[in-house]
């Protein structure tokens, strides 16, 4: 059932920005309804969990085995008290935005969905067993707190002060993901129950307490974190009400309730907390009485109490623990009070500044008086839950200062820390008081804001049904005390025995918490001295300087590693990736020596003379300073390596070469016509001694491992048996071609993919922003490019063998080539097409096949221009590569429909009539789809390197006509002026 | 295993230049070496897949004296993918070109910005010093003070090709 409430919560979150939509605001109440529900499943088991006999409800889920990770939830009295806090109130913040926020205002879907999701993982927090889920839903809390104070993202203080949270609170978050690693490996167990049954010990456990505690600390904004809780206000109050004061802030508060009984006695957590807690008691409260902002008023005073609470749940003994749990119950009620009156005031009077608020009190009498019993259960005056709390606190600490009640704590500390848990106290009654003051009393000299309203009833009355709460729950300690005990009776019985109630008689805790109210008094009555004091005593440093002053030097340490190593230089780059290739394998090599390798010159006396004439191409190319020679001289390397394959028995290998050999010269050619000829002249030849020795290095490395490789394979190849299983199984006599469309097709499909995505990028450079789709009318479009040359040209209207051809200018056509494209263009696509067919027992096949078709294509461009190239095919590249990588896939997923393998093969026995008998295999479809893929490509690359070229040739050189005879014509109106 | 020397000696060469080739500047260049590097890399698989035999191709030769058909389907991809990785190269050449009337690789100007940053100890262009700020005694959130200015850190503002005005 647990999981079941934290996941409505989820699933109501995730519905929020669909009835957000229709609701408007009203969406609040209907979300409210989820907490409701947690909160009155939660109240049912209270005869249960809490009380004389208290047992545990547990639910436990099998999550991540290998981590030991368990959805597990346990319900006892401090889970409950907590789950109740946050659901009820959870439940009241929602119905209290209905009313806060507009009907129309912004993005309510997403801040709603926000909250309700918060309420869920911190009911997740308090109900979890385990100690990574407990990290899990932390960590979740620190995210929605993140995105709710980021509410309003337009304001750069907001946007700061939710990255600020987050950083502080995941920075504390890590800290104690470490510590609950250390405790589940001490303990062997991740179950927190388990922890807490049998604590683990030790100085790693040490080492885990203070690791615990930083996460602790800063998420409950104890000093010196305590800076980003203030920040934080700059979310909507309702969030600042629920996240930062009664909810999420408490999580800190209640890890160091939850491990004090198992761990309060491992050194540091007593020494630590103790002097934390009370610092930022003191701390707190002195800053709450210096705001002029109610909000951050009381911000710092929850920080103050934040302090407060855990020196009490921290410290470890009967009574401060059953004390500290009644405050933590009485702080959320007054405090979220508080923070709703603080948003009923900015709505009604249009300011939170107390130097301008004046005479709220006889205007807003609900919202006064729900503030004068919150504060007055702030300040600890009886007979509110407050002040039974704090009684309570201070007769548990007086036992610790006199005896140590246990904890071993020294009298000088116990003293110390009981005087200042007091002098906290006055302040906090200073606050309280100004507060009210602050916010309801008549000022002199200040003018009642202007259009005060007061609030509608559902506005006003989550803030009341909660300081009538601390009312009743301070005549309700006896009723208290029984249902709390279960917690506090994890330690042992104390010097006193512990209870809640209004009077215990007349001792020395009674005094002090009439010492502290009557201090606090003193100081509120004589508040322009205290004021002048605090100005008197003001210090410099603040602890958010700190904070800024680190993430600045962690921005410096990166600004100077950026810039030591990130050089921006491809030539460093591959320089410092080639210098770790030779030095590591290279000196690996070295060390291992090459082995025993039978060497043989050749295999054919021929490949001697290609290999020479390859070797003397690649260094031509390397010396060559004009671009087309150092192409041609590398497409010698290219053809070289046609023979080479031929030779060593690769037909295929040599057809796809001489293929691509061609195509990519042609290619080369037509980039570089629109490039000078000659490669500039950069003042590099001081470096080229170096890069020719790093080049000469690598190649012996290569080589190296070519006779290292060699001579360490002992093991039979794979493709042993291919040549049957192609004949068995791919019904294929080319081997190669059935590893390509059948035995290794999954990679085939990831080759084509990459060529569609280069092709894509190839169009995508020269294209830019105007699409190469479009209607393709090459008739109208040949048509119009005759007349215009037609009219510049008198001959270029006449017939001719290429539809096209005429659209060239005529020192650029030539008769020869138009005629043998228009015979040969046919036969050659008829030869694509028949080798594709034939590949799978020839030589040939998709990839082979596609480049004859593209060659085709691109003499076709070549002979008449890119009217031809669009006559010749007139569509979209991207549609071609998108039909071949359809049906290559569709040739791979249809086997699943009928039960097969994804990509596997079958044959077909087709009786046709009038073809006769049909055989074939069905990988040929995924040929075809190879086909297509690759005439996309090549159509890509003739579309964008040939014809967009062309048009930005065409462009510049009108441009420049243009410019010319603009030039022109001013000319000659000037000579007529003169 | 026995080693052919002669395509040893050809994939070295191609090594060496292409890598010679691939530290220039020059676009042109570093298409050219990539394709020799790539060529040496598809010699490197004929060495690896033995001596040399007869076309793997089924019923024209017996399979004993086949030449390994796979690493040959491996190459067989790799030179087409080396046509499109050109194809594409060479468009970029060509857009450079377009652009900046060479072809030659330029160092990253991003780079050269944090770079200048660290020369003269300042913080990232993301950073945020501005003090203040947070609602701390400065009263409440005055609407309309909705901020948006970018402010690039205290030193001399730094244009988008790292020139300084």
């Amino acid at each position: 059932m647990m999981a079941v409430l934290i996941a409505a919560h989820l699933a109501a979150a995730a519905l929020a920005p669909l009835l957000a939509g229709r609701l408007r605001s009203r969406v609040f109440l209907v979300l409210a309804v989820v907490p409701a529900t947690a909160f009155a499943w939660l109240a049912a088991r209270g005869g249960t969990v809490a009380g004389p006999d208290a047992r545990s409800i547990t639910q436990s889920t099998a999550w991540v085995d290998s981590l030991g990770m368990q959805l597990s939830f346990r319900l006892g009295t401090l889970s409950w008290v907590m789950a109740l806090l946050v659901t009820g109130i959870g439940a009241l913040v929602l119905v209290y935005s209905a009313y806060y926020f507009r009907p129309d205002e912004t993005g309510l879907g997403r801040f709603s969905g926000l909250l309700t999701g918060f309420a869920g993982t911190m009911l997740g927090l308090v109900l979890a067993d385990d100690l990574l889920l407990l990290y899990v839903f932390w960590e979740l809390t620190t995210v929605f707190s993140y995105l709710l104070i980021g509410h309003n993202p337009d304001r750069r203080a907001n946007r700061r002060a939710a990255m600020q949270a987050l950083i502080v609170t995941t920075f504390g978050g890590l800290a104690m993901l470490v510590g609950v690693v250390i405790v589940g490996q001490a303990a062997g167990t991740y179950s927190i129950s388990g922890v807490l049954a049998d604590p683990p010990a030790g100085t790693a456990v040490s080492v885990a307490v203070v690791l615990l505690l930083v996460g602790a600390v800063s998420k409950s904004a104890l000093v010196p974190f305590h800076f980003w809780l203030p920040a934080a206000m700059a979310a909507p109050t309702p969030v600042s009400a629920y996240l930062h004061a009664a909810a999420m802030v408490k999580a800190g508060v209640y890890v160091v309730a939850l491990f004090a009984p198992a761990l309060a006695g491992v050194l540091p957590w007593r020494p630590l907390l103790l002097t934390v807690g009370v610092a930022t008691m003191l701390l707190g409260a002195w800053r709450a009485l210096r705001q002029h902002d109610l909000k951050l008023l009381l911000a710092f005073g929850t920080v103050s109490q934040l302090g407060f609470l855990v020196v009490v749940l921290g410290v470890g003994t009967r009574s401060a623990a059953l004390a500290g749990v009644a405050m933590l119950v009485a702080h959320a009620l007054f405090k979220a009070a508080l923070f709703l009156v603080v948003g009923i005031v900015d709505h009604g009077a249009g300011t939170r500044d107390l130097r301008l608020l004046s005479g709220l009190r006889r205007r807003m009498p609900v919202a006064f008086w729900a503030a004068v019993l919150a504060a007055a259960s702030m300040a600890g005056v009886p007979p509110l839950a407050g002040f039974v709390a704090k009684e309570s606190i201070v007769k548990a600490f007086v036992d610790v200062a006199r005896t140590g009640d246990g904890t071993g704590i020294p009298p000088v500390a116990g003293w110390t820390v009981l005087v200042g848990l007091v002098a906290g106290s006055a302040l906090t009654v200073a606050y309280s008081a100004r507060f009210v003051w602050g916010a309801f009393a008549t000022k002199p000299g200040v003018s009642e804001p202007a259009g005060i309203h007061s609030p509608p009833v559902g506005f006003a009355a989550a803030p009341a049904l909660l300081a009538l709460g601390g009312l009743a729950l301070g005549f309700l300690g006896s009723a208290e005390t029984p249902a709390l005990a279960p917690y506090a009776e994890h330690y042992p019985e104390g010097v006193h025995h512990a209870s809640l109630g209004l009077w215990h008689g007349l001792n020395l805790a009674l005094v002090l918490s009439a010492v502290s109210l009557a201090a606090g008094a003193v100081m509120y009555w004589q508040r322009h001295a205290v004021a002048r004091a605090q100005r008197g005593l003001r210090v410099g440093y603040e602890a958010e300087h700190g904070f800024r002053r680190t993430l600045r030097v962690v921005d410096r340490v990166a600004v100077e590693v950026t810039g030591a190593t990130q050089r921006g230089s491809l030539p460093v780059y591959l320089v410092v990736i080639f210098v770790v290739v030779i030095t590591v394998p290279g000196t690996a090599l070295l060390m291992a020596g090459v082995g025993s390798v039978d060497l043989y010159g050749w295999d054919n006396p021929a490949q001697l003379a290609v290999g020479g004439v390859l070797v003397a191409a690649a260094i031509l190319t390397a010396r060559s300073g004009r671009r087309l020679k150092a192409v041609l001289l590398a497409g010698v390397t290219g053809y070289g390596m046609a023979l080479l394959f031929m030779m060593h028995g690769a037909p295929d290998l040599a057809l796809t070469q001489v293929l691509v050999e061609t195509v990519t010269l042609a290619v080369f050619v037509l980039v570089l016509r629109s490039l000078p000829p000659r490669f500039s002249e950069r003042p590099l030849t001081s470096t080229r001694w170096g890069r020719l020795g790093i080049g000469a290095l690598v190649g012996a490395l290569m080589a190296g491992f070519a006779l290292v490789a060699s001579a360490a394979r002992t093991a039979d190849p794979v493709s042993e048996t291919f040549a049957e299983r192609a004949e068995a199984e791919g019904r294929g006599h080319n081997v190669v071609n059935v590893i390509l469309v059948d035995i290794r097709a999954w990679d085939t499909m990831g080759e084509i993919s990459v060529l569609v995505v280069a092709a894509t990028g190839v169009a995508s450079l020269v294209f830019l922003i105007t699409g190469r789709t479009g209607r393709w009318r090459p008739d109208e479009a040949i048509g119009s490019a005759l007349d215009s040359h037609a009219s510049s040209h008198p001959d270029g209207g006449r017939p001719s063998w290429l539809r096209a051809g005429g659209t060239l200018p005529p020192d650029r056509r030539s008769i020869v080539f138009e005629v043998v494209t228009r015979l040969a263009f046919h036969i050659i696509v008829v030869f694509s097409v028949y080798l594709l067919f034939s590949g799978h027992n020839m030589p040939g096949g998709g990839f082979a096949a596609g480049l004859v078709a593209g060659l085709a294509l691109m003499m076709r461009y070549l002979a008449g221009g890119r009217h031809e190239l669009n006559d010749a095919a007139p569509v979209d590249a991207g549609l071609v590569l998108g039909v071949g990588l359809f049906v290559a896939t569709g040739t791979g997923l249809v086997p699943l429909a009928v039960g097969g393998a994804v990509l596997q093969s079958a044959v077909v026995d087709l009786s046709v009539p009038l073809l006769g008998h049909v055989h074939f295999t069905t990988s040929l479809f995924f040929d075809v789809g190879v086909y297509l893929v690759v005439v996309g490509l090549m159509l890509d690359v003739l579309r964008s390197l040939g014809s967009g070229v062309d048009r930005h040739g065409d462009e510049s050189a009108e441009n420049g006509r243009d410019e010319a005879d603009e030039q022109h014509a001013q000319q000659e109106r000037l000579g007529e002026t003169r | 295993m026995s080693v052919n020397v002669v395509l040893v000696a050809v994939v070295g060469t191609l090594f060496a230049v292409g890598v010679y080739l691939l530290l220039e500047r020059s676009l042109t260049r570093v298409v050219l070496g990539l394709l020799l590097i790539s060529n040496g890399v598809n010699v490197l698989f004929l060495i690896a897949s033995g001596g040399a035999g007869q076309p793997p191709i089924v019923g024209s030769s017996a399979p004993e004296r086949m030449s390994d058909p796979l690493p040959q389907a491996l190459v067989l991809t790799a030179i087409v993918i080396t046509l499109g990785v050109t194809a594409f190269l060479l468009a970029m050449a060509y857009r450079s070109w377009q652009l900046h009337e060479h072809d030659e690789v330029q160092d990253d100007v991003e780079d050269a910005l944090i770079r200048r940053r660290a020369e003269r100890d300042e913080a990232s262009s993301s950073y945020d010093d501005s003090a203040g700020g947070t609602l701390d005694e400065r009263g409440a959130d005055p609407a309309g003070e909705s901020t948006q200015d970018s402010r690039d850190g205290d030193g001399a503002p730094i244009g988008p090709e790292g020139e300084t005005p």
